[in-house]
């Protein structure tokens, strides 16, 4: 197990880039998420005054 | 053709002549800022000789910059590039115009200040003269780079920044062949190569840019 | 030129954002399997590779992410290009969402591959051809985004933004070419390449697995983005409103 991590003596190199892929890939899971929420509230919201309007 | 090509150089030249401040304010940039490096760095012979080529073309590249925010913003405001846009005479050629007006305007006379500074860099007589060719073939480039960044941020405000950051990226080529040829002669080799790539890439630029810029500039004002 | 009708119908929002949300999750779960696949693959069951060892395995996570930065300008580009000539919204819509997802692996690409370079060539940073054009494109990424956040008309944005999408396609092979030239004379072969070290069948697998990864999660992350430009943009179409009745849901 410590053969593993200690990478051939090139650990901090592979698990920086690997450590550092998952941090962007997860940044980019929560931006999309987030991004979509915030529209999909905003529409929301839009429909319900109109709604409100309406009636 | 050629009477609305003339009367856009008669008009853009004339212009530039009045505010003549506009036309030397890149001059005076190129040869400031071809001065910071001996004062920052050393004033050593050989260090010169290794930066001048690099150095003078950056500092030219980025005087050329400074004067195309100016490009299309007086006719914008007097409102004579939406009568072009409407008007009979094709825009791409129009385009072309206000790009060898620019040219002529800002690329030219650093043409001719450059070899002036080469010699204070200590540059030999081969670097000086490939210095001028590079500079004569490259800034007609930037012209017409720059004219499709400007066209492209003439509806935005504050576009300063955001047209170098547009322009800097494509004007590279234009920069490592003319400076990296300018240092091969130096050093005494032939540089046919770099300077025939250098004419490929004018001879692109003139053939795409005048289409991409008027499409450009007819997003921007409508 | 006619278009075929279903690619009419792809361009009609309402169509697409509900053939977006359908999809979504089939390219989703299947790409963050194989990513934790090629992982495993790439850092346990590919053997050490017999001249960079184990500082190979940064591989696995370089080539993918460089091979998307380019794959998603492609996208923007072609996208872009729907959009002018066909005057499709939804084409400049893939065009918007596209651009930080692209810029996002490009800079993924420049640090990993930065990374690599220090064990490999004993330096972080080497003026290398890949390298420095792999900078470039993060910088044609930044001014996309840049002058589309600089309009506030968003159509004005779409084809201003259009319009430098496809300078950029014709500019970027002569930037990558140029780069390659001037450092072929500026350093001669001595440096050693990243890729490539000889590569074999069970090193291979993991990183066509990762390839295909990135280029699910590409897909699933686009199209979110899409659906949120598609619905800023439709807020007031009638489809919109018709969704928002039933509640929310987002995935």
């Amino acid at each position: 197990m410590s053969d593993f991590l200690a990478m051939g003596g090139y650990a901090e190199y592979v698990w920086s880039t690997f450590g550092l892929t998952a941090v962007v890939l997860v940044i980019n899971m929560v931006g999309a998420r987030r991004r979509l929420r915030n529209s999909l509230r905003e529409a929301g919201l839009r429909a319900a005054r109109q709604r409100r309007q309406a009636s | 053709m050629v009477t609305v090509v003339s009367a856009i150089l008669r008009r853009d030249l004339e212009l530039g002549f009045r505010r003549w401040g506009d036309v030397a304010s890149p001059l005076m940039f190129f040869a400031i800022v071809t001065a910071l490096f001996p004062l920052a760095l050393s004033p050593a012979r050989e260090v010169l000789q290794g930066l001048g080529p690099g150095v003078l073309w950056i500092a030219a590249l980025l005087a050329m910059l400074l004067s195309l925010n100016a490009l299309f913003r007086q006719d914008l405001e007097d409102g004579s590039m939406e009568q072009l846009v409407v008007g009979p005479h094709p825009l791409p050629l129009i385009m072309l115009a206000k790009a060898l007006a620019h040219w002529l305007l800002s690329g030219l006379p650093l043409v001719l200040l450059a070899p002036l500074l080469a010699v204070t860099y200590h540059l030999p007589a081969e670097g000086v003269r490939a210095l001028c060719v590079t500079l004569l073939l490259g800034t007609p480039t930037l012209s017409l780079l720059g004219s499709v960044g400007a066209a492209l941020t003439a509806g935005v405000r504050q576009s300063g920044g955001l047209l170098a950051l547009l322009i800097l990226p494509l004007c590279l080529p234009v920069l490592m062949f003319g400076s990296r040829a300018t240092a091969l002669a130096a050093e005494g080799e032939v540089v046919t190569g770099p300077l025939y790539l250098l004419g490929a890439l004018l001879a692109l630029a003139v053939t795409l840019v005048p289409a991409t810029s008027s499409a450009a500039i007819r997003i921007s004002l409508d | 030129m006619k278009l075929p009708t279903w690619f009419h119908k792809l361009g009609s929002p309402p169509h697409f954002y509900r053939l977006a949300t359908l999809l979504t999750p089939w390219f989703y779960v299947p790409a963050v399997l194989l990513l934790l696949a090629g992982t495993y693959g790439g850092l346990v069951l590919a053997p050490a590779d017999y001249q960079q060892g184990d500082g190979f395995r940064i591989i696995y996570v370089h080539v993918p992410s460089a091979y998307l930065s380019t794959m998603v300008y492609g996208v923007m580009a072609v996208a872009s290009a729907i959009g002018l000539i066909w005057r499709m919204k939804l084409a400049h819509s893939v065009a918007a969402a596209a651009a930080p997802i692209g810029a996002w692996f490009t800079f993924l690409a420049l640090v990993t591959g930065a990374i690599w370079g220090k064990p490999m060539w004993g330096t972080y940073w080497e003026w290398d051809p890949r390298l420095t054009s792999e900078l470039i494109l993060l910088f044609i990424y930044l001014g996309y985004i840049s002058l589309r956040g600089a309009f506030d008309d968003r159509d004005k944005a779409d084809r201003a933004c259009a319009v430098l999408a496809l300078v950029g396609v014709v500019n970027l092979p002569i930037i990558h070419y140029s780069v390659i030239w001037w450092s072929s004379i500026h350093q001669g072969p001595t440096i050693k390449k990243l890729d490539a070290p000889s590569i074999t069948g069970d090193m291979l697998w993991p990183l066509l697995v990762m390839i295909l990864a990135y280029t699910l999660i590409f897909a699933a992350l686009l199209l979110q983005r899409v659906r949120a430009e598609v619905l800023d943009r439709e807020r007031n179409a009638r489809w919109v409103l018709d969704i928002m009745g039933a509640p929310a849901q987002g995935n």
